[in-house]
């Protein structure tokens, strides 16, 4: 087989997480290609064994991977819930496995569950196609530690390895490797380590011994991936390492202002952990304090940057604006989630991108990136730094839950290999002259910041005067200003990659996504054998945008919301006929559904 | 150094006899008494009268958004510890809309120099009442008068752990200049509450103290180590009364030649008497036809100055001794420290 899909799904406190993460890790290890997607509920516990409680993790393995998938080969269902959920919302196809605890699917599991029969499979529908592994997780979990001096609770907390042996035996993966993987993740709780190793032993053996009645399966494929040295990444780390090789290479001090809010949290808690990497990180009072004592950073002429989800940008509105009127570097991350007001915290959607574009005061323009990967976060993030520092302007960089909290492989650069960043400054003969209205042939103003001898001067988020920097109401100045400021954010356009088509260019369909659907899009396009234009630079758009959407002949523009991007571009090339196809479910696009409505 | 090269080259737009011009003159000369370099001084502020006052220093300046220049401060000195920083401000920028960075710079004992110009009164939109206006004040938008409890600044300051709060007024030039190098020389978040009068919307605001002729009467000068002393013939001195039933401590004012007469301590840890002391003369802000309740001065001056922490200084110090005990310090040191494998 070339690639396969792979779900656990349990209760929250069951480790799903952990055990989809090592799995996915050993299989990037031993040369595959991986793109995971965690699924858990907002409540932190919800009652044990409820629907509510269900977590799950999908991962999806081999080569041409580019998503989780739709729908998975495998699946661990540690209890009655999570079984429940799984065929709900037609997590599995229909020759899939699924693997049950029947310990966890007793009658009281069942009524937790609000199962209305006691037969589980004929009740939730489950065709006769999909194969049933019961297995007895618990009992065989306590088996495997009877010798042990571990309490009842601390025991049943192992049945997870127990299934990832399992899962390990059914891919014949190498038990040294997963060991090795296995003592790293708990190299922080070393009595762990041997309780653990033993249950994942047993489970692998258990599946070598009794001969169970499915087959191994063999992913023979390889990665298409560079030559290089890899890790699995999730993407707000991928964002925050961004920041830091950006910082390192501008030779700028990293300040990060941020409020925890999710799903971006991570972001904070890496750049906080990151002391040795000279980053000094602010858990601000609210999330004006976050990107204002950034705004203060950057005054003072750091690498500055905030990070924050849908509703912390509402609140950032108008700090962004100041920093668009001050001439400030920035650096915003949106990790958007399901909107709008509290909406669906951990789940994902596309929906903040109007806001970035458009959600302040005024004329009001400001560079917006999206990633489009997990891995590319890192990309993307340090292109954002590079971007503000050089063309002193805010830059929004879009992510979403599912980059943010899925995994896939990065290719670790060398900071030498990172593309140099060059901070706008300021040239000596304006010493004792300076103003903050001063510019570069470019149109960027120029950068002095409190300690420099001989720059003082006074910034504002009031309009200045375009000559002397100071405060000006003259109705010309104001429109030459508006001009000024909004010709500084089109020449980067100048400096940025042209759009690329991928999958088959000559085509004459092309798909448009932007940002983190580039996945699904890519899989799709390859089915439909037609063209895809993934989109990573937003404002400004790439310069040959119009060259490419004019050369075909249907044009269909996917996105995780109702349509705003379609709507960005159809107002900038209104001769351009376009479609539109839109999910907003909170969940990532399947595969089959795109390429259903692209066949008709 | 000179007042004079703290001025900048920009027309002061204060109305003409506004309390603030005063303030502005007083900050130019304190800057220089402390003597350090302009390009090594910024100048933060958010919106209102107050907040134009970057304008007018030759030093750096930010003229930020309402009520935020308690936050961008906390970034321009956290980030850059080794500048000094001002935060001018005003009571509906900084007990109002910027509220939540007010406290949160106090408690954090971040090192700011906050100048908070309080004229009761928001003036740059033409006259609507603050937080600090006095009950029953009546303004464009209170016409029959405001239902609110008013802030006592003060209060405010000593709740969210203030390490430094001095009063000043605009009229009383030497305690203003005295009180602006005090706060500069405070290691700590400084607050400096400067009572100033609203010329065109408020005006008369402070005049039971800035009428030159009752002054001496009605306020009293607090120094470090010198004894409470006040009256146009220096016969008044305070001391403190414990009320035999209730056991609730207040101020007295007695002849200054009683020994009871106080000493200020402006740098004891323990609140009580610098919150007796602030809070003197306050009561009549509760109502705005409040009589006179009582014969206690307001007190001007630097009421507390302890010493604590500074968080600008905390973060950097966490950072250097993480950094020193680090293994990885450049990014690709950080990368080595990786679960990876080649492909």
């Amino acid at each position: 087989m070339k690639k396969i899909v792979v779900r656990f799904c349990g209760d929250s406190g069951d480790g799903m997480q952990l055990t989809g993460n090592m799995f996915a890790q050993l299989g990037a290890e031993l040369g595959h290609e991986i793109s995971t997607l965690p699924d858990f509920p907002a409540e932190i516990r919800a009652p044990q064994g409820t629907i509510g409680g269900v977590s799950g993790f999908q991962v999806q393995l081999g080569s041409g991977v580019y998503t989780p998938g739709d729908k998975a080969d495998v699946i661990v269902a540690m209890n009655a819930a999570a079984l429940k959920v799984s065929a709900q919302s037609k997590h599995f196809h229909e020759h899939a496995i699924i693997i049950v605890d029947t310990d966890s699917m007793t009658d009281k599991d069942l009524e937790k569950a609000l199962y209305k029969t006691d037969n589980p499979f004929t009740e939730l529908g489950i065709p006769e196609t999909v194969q049933i592994v019961p297995v007895a997780l618990t009992t065989l979990t306590k088996e495997a530690l009877k010798d042990s001096e571990m309490d009842n609770k601390s025991v049943l907390k192992c049945r997870n390895m127990f299934a990832l042996g399992l899962i390990y035996w059914l891919f014949d993966e190498p038990m040294e490797k997963a060991i090795h993987l296995l003592e790293d993740k708990f190299k922080k709780k070393p009595a762990l380590i041997a309780p653990n190793t033993k249950v994942m032993v047993d489970g692998y053996n258990y599946g070598q011994n009794l001969a169970l009645n499915i087959t191994q399966i063999h992913l023979d494929s390889q990665s298409n991936e560079a030559h290089g040295r890899y890790t699995s990444i999730a993407g707000n780390k991928a964002t925050a390492w961004g920041l830091i090789a950006a910082a390192e290479k501008a030779g700028k001090h990293l300040f990060l202002g941020s409020y925890p809010i999710t799903p971006a949290t991570d972001i904070l808690h890496e750049l906080a952990a990151r002391k040795d990497m000279n980053v000094m990180a602010i858990q601000a009072e609210d999330e004006i304090a976050g990107v204002c004592t950034a705004i203060g950073a950057a005054f003072a002429g750091d690498l500055a940057c905030t990070t924050t989800s849908g509703p912390g940008l509402s609140l950032k509105s108008e700090a962004i604006g100041l920093a668009v009127m001050a001439e400030l570097p920035l650096v915003v991350v949106d990790v958007q989630r399901g909107g709008p007001s509290t909406g669906l915290p951990t789940k994902t959607e596309q929906t903040d991108l109007l806001q970035a574009l458009y959600g302040r005061n005024g004329e009001c323009p400001a560079v917006v990136l999206a990633a489009s990967s997990s891995a590319n976060c890192f990309d993307f993030a340090y292109e954002a730094c590079k971007i503000a520092l050089e063309n002193m302007t805010p830059v929004i960089l879009m992510t979403d839950t599912y980059l943010a909290n899925g995994t896939a492989l990065w290719r670790i650069p060398k900071l030498a290999e990172l593309p140099a960043i060059k901070p706008q400054s300021v040239p000596e003969e304006l010493k004792g002259k300076f103003n903050p209205a001063l510019r570069d042939e470019r149109g960027v103003r120029y950068w002095a910041y409190p300690g420099m001898e001989g720059y003082e001067h006074r910034n504002i988020g009031l309009e200045r005067d375009a000559q002397r920097g100071t405060i000006s109401t003259n109705p010309e100045n104001h429109e030459v200003m508006v001009k000024a400021r909004l010709h500084k954010i089109e020449q980067i356009a100048d400096r940025i990659p042209e759009l690329k088509v991928q999958c088959n260019a000559a085509s004459d369909t092309l798909l448009v996504g932007w940002g983190s659907t580039e996945g699904h899009l890519h899989a799709a396009a390859d089915e439909l054998n037609c063209a895809l234009a993934q989109f990573n630079y937003i404002c400004p758009l790439p310069k040959n945008t119009r060259e490419v959407l004019s050369q075909y002949k249907r044009i269909i523009v996917c996105e995780l919301n109702t349509g705003q991007f379609a709507a960005y571009l159809r107002a900038q090339f209104p001769d351009i006929k376009m479609e539109q196809y839109n999910e907003i479910t909170g969940q990532p696009f399947a595969v089959e559904r795109i390429v259903n409505y692209v066949k008709g | 150094m000179e007042a004079s090269q703290f001025k900048s080259d920009q027309y002061v737009r204060f109305c003409p006899g506004c309390g603030d011009h005063a303030i502005c003159m007083a900050l130019q000369k304190a800057m220089a008494q402390i003597g350090i370099p302009t390009h090594e001084v910024a100048v933060i502020s958010g919106i209102g009268c107050s907040s134009r006052m970057p304008h007018y220093l030759n030093t750096y300046g930010f003229n930020t958004i309402h009520g935020r220049g308690g936050a961008v401060a906390t970034g321009v000195k956290t980030s850059h510890p080794e500048l000094t920083v001002w935060q001018m401000s005003g009571d509906g920028d900084c007990f109002a809309i910027g509220g939540n960075h007010f406290i949160h710079e106090i408690r954090r004992n971040v090192d700011l120099n906050v100048c908070v110009f309080n004229n009761r009164i928001y003036g740059l939109t033409k006259g609507q009442y603050s937080p600090t206006s006095p009950k029953g004040f009546v303004s464009k938008s209170s016409p029959f008068g405001t239902v609110e409890r008013p802030f006592i600044p003060a209060q405010l300051v000593l709740g969210a752990r203030g390490t430094f709060f001095a009063r000043t007024l605009d009229v009383d030039m030497p305690t203003t200049v005295d009180c602006l190098v005090a706060a500069q020389q405070h290691k700590g978040c400084s607050i400096v509450e400067c009572l100033v009068n609203c010329v065109i919307f408020n005006n008369g605001t402070h005049a039971w103290i800035a009428d030159r002729e009752q002054r001496a009467e009605h306020s009293i000068i607090l120094k470090h180590g010198e004894k409470m002393i006040f009256g146009k013939d220096k016969d008044k001195g305070l001391a403190v009364e414990i009320d035999p039933v209730t056991f609730v401590p207040k101020m007295i004012v007695v002849p200054a030649d009683d020994p009871r007469v106080l000493v200020h301590d402006a740098h004891q840890a323990d609140t009580t008497l610098h919150r007796m002391l602030a809070l003197m003369g306050q009561n009549r802000i509760e109502n705005v036809n409040a009589e006179v309740e009582d014969n206690l001065p307001i007190a001007l001056g630097v009421i507390r100055n302890v010493e604590a922490e500074t968080y600008d200084v905390a973060v950097n110090a966490q950072i250097a001794e993480v950094r020193e005990k680090a293994k990885a310090k450049t990014f690709d040191e950080l990368t080595g420290t990786l679960e990876s494998w080649e492909m």
